[in-house]
């Protein structure tokens, strides 16, 4: 591989992981300082507003359902993620078995061959490790290919629309709860998604990247159909690792293409269905993106766990915790 | 029949408190029906809005048990004896007298938004459009302007933000001329600027509580949001609009 193709892809990789960094530590001093500045103010904004007997405060609610039910379960459900998708990623190794590649390292940049459990070099896509990444390499962080690559999804996870419904509700609270008190109210000045977040825009980019991952975990689907995952030359034959990295994609598709900026590329910024040929073809995948758009939340949560899983089930294997039963 | 314990906020701009009626529910009533009988038997001078009693006047919303609902179309046969029911008006809006709160920003709002201008007819000198042309912007017509997103969304109820963010039944409206297919007048800068498109952080209140089953958040406010993303902020679409010298989003 040429080398200038490497420098250009691990600039573009590091800008990435950068600009994701960048803008969740951003996010987290906006939210401290809007957390510091709120707890300032908890006392003026605990009092019983005099009109129509309603409060106010931040988490108060005249409500008497179980409102913090669904933020409660989503919060501590999406946690877990990703402290599982953390420490997975921090393991670097036992992420491949047979011809099983765990989607949370794939596409497989690079490949640390020393590790236990790791890709084949043949299946990295630039060989093995590099020593110039070594050199930027934080030490006490393990060799583990994951990192390079799990800011393309997680961008677009946190920019989608349910996700941002879920987190500004659960963390954010803001507000926690239809109808229940937001964490934080005047003096700090509500400026929802026109000042620091307006960088939610972008969203649309992050989809484009997402369609590519789709396309490498159907690949990565492909290959698991292979005795060691040997394409072409090797036995073709199924397992049930196999069966559970062809469900990825097709779960990861659901969410993708049910996103709503995929549903207003393809027709939903049209004015007028009916007028051309093209317009009625983008008409009807406008209709069957809607499709997939009214279930997003579903498919956002089912596929996120079974990434999880897949990545859960190959470890297994490759620890040899648990037998993949399979034809070969 | 039951016996069930209402607790209604009493009073008016000056101030008020909340007060305990006992009263009979009789099956099949809804919490409408109760608030007559307590108006009727215990509290002539309560004073409660409403008109059609078929939850398509959009009068009678308040807050029942801290939801904003329509009284005329919560039945009663939701709660439980036990439950003190707490009947109030809405939080976004001042309080006239009771349960009836002045809603008149809304309608200033409304102003904000530019009317119908249609295309130039056909040459038989007819406007056309096809059913499924207008299916997505006919889900908005069904709007009954009871103005519980309004009450619900945490922008105005909450953050104070009525100095730029017009609420989510006006930016239904909105969607509606946007999104139509005869409409040529550009309002993805209005959308942006006037209306405040990007104060919404879709948390999608609105739509948990329209009775009407709009789908505020993903049908309307979302589309405005990636049209307002087509004009300003998508570098790729400002270079094909450049290149093709083709139509701004949101205009035909
Ligand atoms: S989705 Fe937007 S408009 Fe609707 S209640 Fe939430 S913030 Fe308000
Ligand atoms: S959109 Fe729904 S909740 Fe809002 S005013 Fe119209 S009918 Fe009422
Ligand atoms: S992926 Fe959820 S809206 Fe785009
Ligand atoms: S009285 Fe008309 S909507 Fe309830």
């Amino acid at each position: 591989m040429d080398n200038l193709v490497i420098f250009v892809i691990a600039v573009v990789a590091v800008a990435i992981l950068v600009i994701g960094g960048g803008v969740t530590l951003a996010v987290a001093i906006y939210q401290a300082n809007r957390l510091i500045l709120a707890a300032a103010s908890l006392t003026q904004s605990e009092d019983m507003s005099s009109d129509g007997g309603h409060k106010s405060g931040f988490g108060q609610t005249m409500r008497k359902d179980r409102w913090w039910f669904e933020p409660l379960w989503t919060g501590l459900g999406f946690l877990f993620f990703v402290i599982y998708v953390n420490w997975a990623a921090f393991q670097g190794e036992h992420y491949w078995h047979g011809s099983y590649l765990s989607p949370l390292y794939s596409p497989v940049l690079f490949v640390d061959i020393a590790r236990v459990g790791a890709a084949p070099v043949g299946h990295s896509l630039f060989g093995v490790w590099p020593d110039w990444i070594n050199a930027i390499w934080p030490p006490f962080f393990p060799t583990s290919p994951a990192w390079l690559i799990l800011a393309g999804p997680l961008a677009f996870r946190l920019t989608c629309y349910y996700y941002r419904k879920f987190y500004y509700r659960t963390y954010f609270m803001s507000p926690p709860g239809c109808a229940v008190g937001p964490f934080s109210t005047q003096p700090i000045q509500y400026k929802g998604e026109t000042a620091l977040f307006i960088f939610q825009n972008l969203h649309r980019f992050t989809w484009y990247v997402a369609c590519g991952y789709i396309a490498i975990l159907s690949w990565d689907a492909f290959v698991s159909l292979w005795e060691s995952g040997a394409v072409f030359s090797g036995r073709l034959g199924i397992g049930v690792g196999s069966i559970v990295l062809l469900v990825n994609p097709i779960l990861l598709a659901t969410y993708t293409f049910g996103c709503h900026s995929c549903r207003h590329l393809v027709g939903g910024n049209m004015n007028r269905f009916s007028g051309s040929f093209v317009s009625r073809i983008r008409f009807n995948l406008w209709k069957r993106v809607s499709w997939l758009n009214q279930r997003h939340m579903l498919f956002a949560w089912i596929s996120m766990i079974w990434v999880g899983f897949s990545d859960i089930y190959v470890r297994l294997c490759s620890m040899g915790i648990i037998y993949d039963f399979n034809t070969w | 029949m039951s016996e069930h314990i209402f607790r209604i906020w009493r009073g008016d701009s000056s101030g008020g408190d909340f007060v305990d009626y006992k009263t009979d529910v009789d099956d099949g009533m809804v919490v409408l029906d109760v608030l007559h009988r307590i108006q009727a038997k215990q509290a002539g001078d309560m004073a409660v809005r409403w008109n059609c009693k078929a939850g398509k006047c959009g009068s009678c919303g308040m807050e029942i048990n801290g939801i904003p609902k329509l009284a005329c179309m919560t039945r009663m046969n939701n709660y439980s004896q036990r439950d003190v029911i707490t009947v109030q008006p809405l939080m976004t809006f001042p309080v006239i007298k009771d349960l009836v709160c002045d809603v008149s920003w809304n309608y200033e709002q409304n102003l904000k938004i530019s009317p119908f201008k249609p295309s130039p007819p056909d040459s038989d000198g007819r406007h056309r459009m096809m059913q499924e042309d207008v299916d997505r912007i006919q889900e908005f017509r069904k709007c009954i302007e009871c103005y519980l997103c309004q009450d619900v969304c945490h922008v105005i109820r909450n953050q104070g933000r009525k100095d730029r963010f017009v609420g989510p039944r006006f930016l239904i409206r909105a969607a509606s001329l946007v999104l139509h297919p005869l409409d040529v007048e550009d309002r993805i800068p209005a959308v942006r600027d006037e209306l405040g498109s990007g104060f919404c952080n879709i948390t999608r209140c609105c739509t948990d509580v329209c009775p009407e089953n709009i789908g505020i958040t993903d049908n309307a406010i979302i589309p405005l949001k990636e049209h307002v993303t087509d004009r300003y902020y998508d570098p790729v679409a400002w270079i094909l609009r450049k290149v093709t010298g083709r139509i701004r989003s949101g205009v035909e």
